[in-house]
């Protein structure tokens, strides 16, 4: 071992290494784009896995659709085939039964789902946008980046039913001129003026909605088209460490029980699941992160294997230099050390300069992906894993190196030096 | 210095043994200069390689400066050499991205002399063989007679016991010849012993002693008149 820490083996290795140039730049290439791409694809899958996690970040990750539909069977005396229809009351039922829900918001829409648009207009100006009734809670399960100066929809305007709305990007800059002031001018929805409150930013990762949505409290919907107690669907978060799947089905028992259907009818109440949506999404994360380590340690594998092959065949030129060395003095132990070292330190050296250049590269796709909406950010290689590849390549270099020192070592000096 | 006795050596080949050398017995004794000649096959290369530990005769004994040289593995093998023994060959065999001076250092480096002390010394014999100028010269820079002289400093900065020079002179011009045959002379004037292996008869004649081979016998020792090399050297 005091071998390696020799000043004079270093001088040894350092000069056969750097005096043949074109053959250690070739074998570190190799290795170096073995390295580059582990640390690259593992660092691009974790930029995803990342852009994905932040993407989710801002809708509730445990929050689901609920909404009514058609019963499929008859029950307790009424026919198949009855329309459901949730009302206002089901939300504080499945609030006060169901504890693993943490906020529920009635929505009304119109102009989505199929429905009539609204006319929406300003001055001369007409558009159609979805309309939608909503509760401050909503913003607690699907925040909403409202622009400077604005706000959302607050509990005030709930009570007193006022004519407020929150408009999107889209719709201020059909209505509204530039150099006009949009918050506090007025909209017409269906004929009735509304005051504009605050605006919107359109978040496509927000996964459902768009830039064009308008949003008035549940209440003044209600006034407006006579809906009563009638409520489109539920959006629904539960807490976050509770199973969103058993929550769901607990919420549709719940709705069953109260609107009488029969407990097996699936067809009565439908409901999409995003926390479900989004574990999948994590497996896909995951299997992607899987996959990049497989490639990259076959890459850094495949590159070890061709350190080993040029020093294979390098040996085979340095026989005669090989054998040399032996007629001067080298035991065979000296000549296979050097070989090895020569291995592994070409190795080391092209694994760091891998990681440094694939490090230089996340951070460019980084900072590239920075202003573009792709779920990517801040793309990152865990050290354990850095420091697990070098370990492998170390291991790997030692024992790839093993073949060609063995092979200068059964060289006999003899037959080295015989040999033009 | 050098003590053989019933030395035997034959090859495998296939089914047949070739019998190469058939119980040699000489012995050197320190300061000697001492040609060995012979047709192609007499064996002479075999010796030479015998006595330099690249290879192991099947019988006989071989004592080198009082230590018997038998049953040597692969790393006593090569920790003699390293101390007992300088190599010089036809083909000059330098490591060619070895400067001089590296070259001439690289048997130190095996006797684990530390990178000062090595640089002087290489330097020292690059002077004695006239070559100071060119120790940062690498070996493609260097004319074969320099080339040839690089190696005699290498064989002898190891401070060997016994130079072995196989057809040190083969591969160079007759001129060129004469002045690496006045170095080995001046070196052996200095005391050193040295084998040289040659087919050329006015190059034996400028060892002290010449010993004949002939299919793997010994047909004649004799000592002769030495022919100084400096008198064709201008």
């Amino acid at each position: 071992m005091r071998f390696i820490f020799d000043r004079n083996t270093w001088q040894e290795i350092f000069g056969s290494i750097s005096k043949n140039k074109v053959r250690t730049i070739i074998t570190v290439v190799g290795v170096l784009w073995g390295i580059f791409i582990y640390i690259a694809l593992s660092g691009a899958a974790k930029g995803m896995d990342n852009g994905f996690e932040s993407m989710f970040e801002r809708i509730a990750k445990n929050s689901m659709f609920v909404w009514a539909q058609n019963t499929s069977m008859p029950y307790e005396g009424f026919k198949t085939g009855r329309p459901m229809q949730l009302k206002i009351g089901d939300a504080s039922m499945i609030e006060n039964r169901i504890p693993e829900v943490e906020f529920i918001a009635p929505r009304n829409v119109r102009g989505f789902f199929g429905s009539t648009p609204p006319s929406i207009g300003r001055n001369n100006k007409v558009g159609s946008y979805p309309l939608f009734g909503d509760y401050p809670t909503f913003t607690k399960i699907a925040p909403k980046k409202i622009y400077d100066g604005g706000r959302f929809i607050n509990d005030e305007d709930i009570s007193q039913a006022r004519k407020v709305a929150v408009i999107g990007e889209r719709t201020e800059k059909e209505l509204f001129d530039k150099d006009e002031e949009t918050i506090g001018g007025y909209i017409k929805i269906d004929d009735v003026f509304f005051q504009v409150v605050g605006i919107h930013k359109f978040d496509q990762s927000g996964g459902f909605g768009g830039d064009g949505d308008i949003f008035i409290p549940f209440t003044t919907f209600k006034k407006l088209y006579n809906t009563g107690e009638e409520v489109g669907w539920f959006s629904i978060a539960a807490y976050d460490d509770v199973d969103v799947v058993e929550v769901e089905k607990n919420i549709i028992n719940l709705l069953k029980n109260i609107h009488q259907v029969h407990p097996d009818d699936d067809r009565a109440f439908g409901s999409f699941n995003l926390g479900e949506q989004f574990n999948k999404i994590v497996g896909f994360a995951n299997g992607i992160t899987f996959l990049s380590l497989i490639v990259g340690i076959a890459t850094i594998l495949a590159g070890v294997i061709g350190i080993g092959n040029i020093l294979l065949i390098s040996v085979k030129e340095r026989t005669k230099e090989l054998g040399v060395r032996r007629a001067l003095g080298a035991t065979p132990a000296e000549v296979r050390n050097q070989i090895i070292l020569e291995s592994v330190f070409l190795t080391v050296i092209a694994g760091v300069m891998g990681i440094i250049l694939g490090a230089l590269t996340l951070s460019m796709i980084n900072s590239f992906t920075q202003d573009i909406d792709f779920p990517y950010t801040n793309p990152t290689v865990p050290i354990p894993y850095v420091l697990g590849a070098l370990a492998i390549m170390v291991v790997l270099g030692t024992l790839i190196g093993l073949i060609p020192a063995q092979r200068a070592v059964s060289i006999k000096p003899i037959d080295a030096l015989r040999e033009e | 210095m050098i003590e053989i006795k019933e030395l035997h050596k034959s090859y495998k080949m296939g089914a047949n043994s070739l019998h190469v050398l058939k119980g040699l017995n000489f012995s050197i004794k320190e300061g000697e200069l001492v040609a060995i000649m012979g047709s192609s096959g007499s064996g002479k290369s075999t010796l030479l390689n015998i006595l330099g530990m690249l290879d192991e005769a099947d019988t006989g004994d071989y004592t080198l400066d009082g230590v018997p040289i038998k049953n040597l593995n692969e790393t006593k093998a090569a920790k003699y050499r390293n101390k007992f023994l300088g190599f010089i060959f036809q083909s000059f065999n330098l490591i060619n991205y070895k400067s001089a001076m590296e070259n001439v250092a690289l048997p130190l480096y095996y006797q684990k002399v530390p990178r000062k002390q090595r640089e002087e010394k290489a330097l020292k014999y690059l002077t004695q063989v006239g070559l100071k100028e060119w120790a940062e010269h690498l070996p493609n820079e260097l004319s074969g007679g320099q080339k040839q002289r690089v190696a005699i400093a290498r064989a002898m900065a190891a401070e060997p016991k016994v130079l072995l020079a196989d057809e040190p002179t083969g591969a160079l011009d007759s001129k060129t010849s004469y002045e690496v045959m006045d170095l080995i002379q001046n070196i052996n004037d200095q005391g050193n012993t040295i084998l040289v292996v040659t087919h050329e008869e006015d190059i034996a004649q400028m060892c002290k002693r010449i010993v004949h081979l002939k299919d793997g016998v010994i047909v004649e020792d004799k000592k002769v008149e030495q022919v100084r090399a400096a008198q064709y050297v201008q």
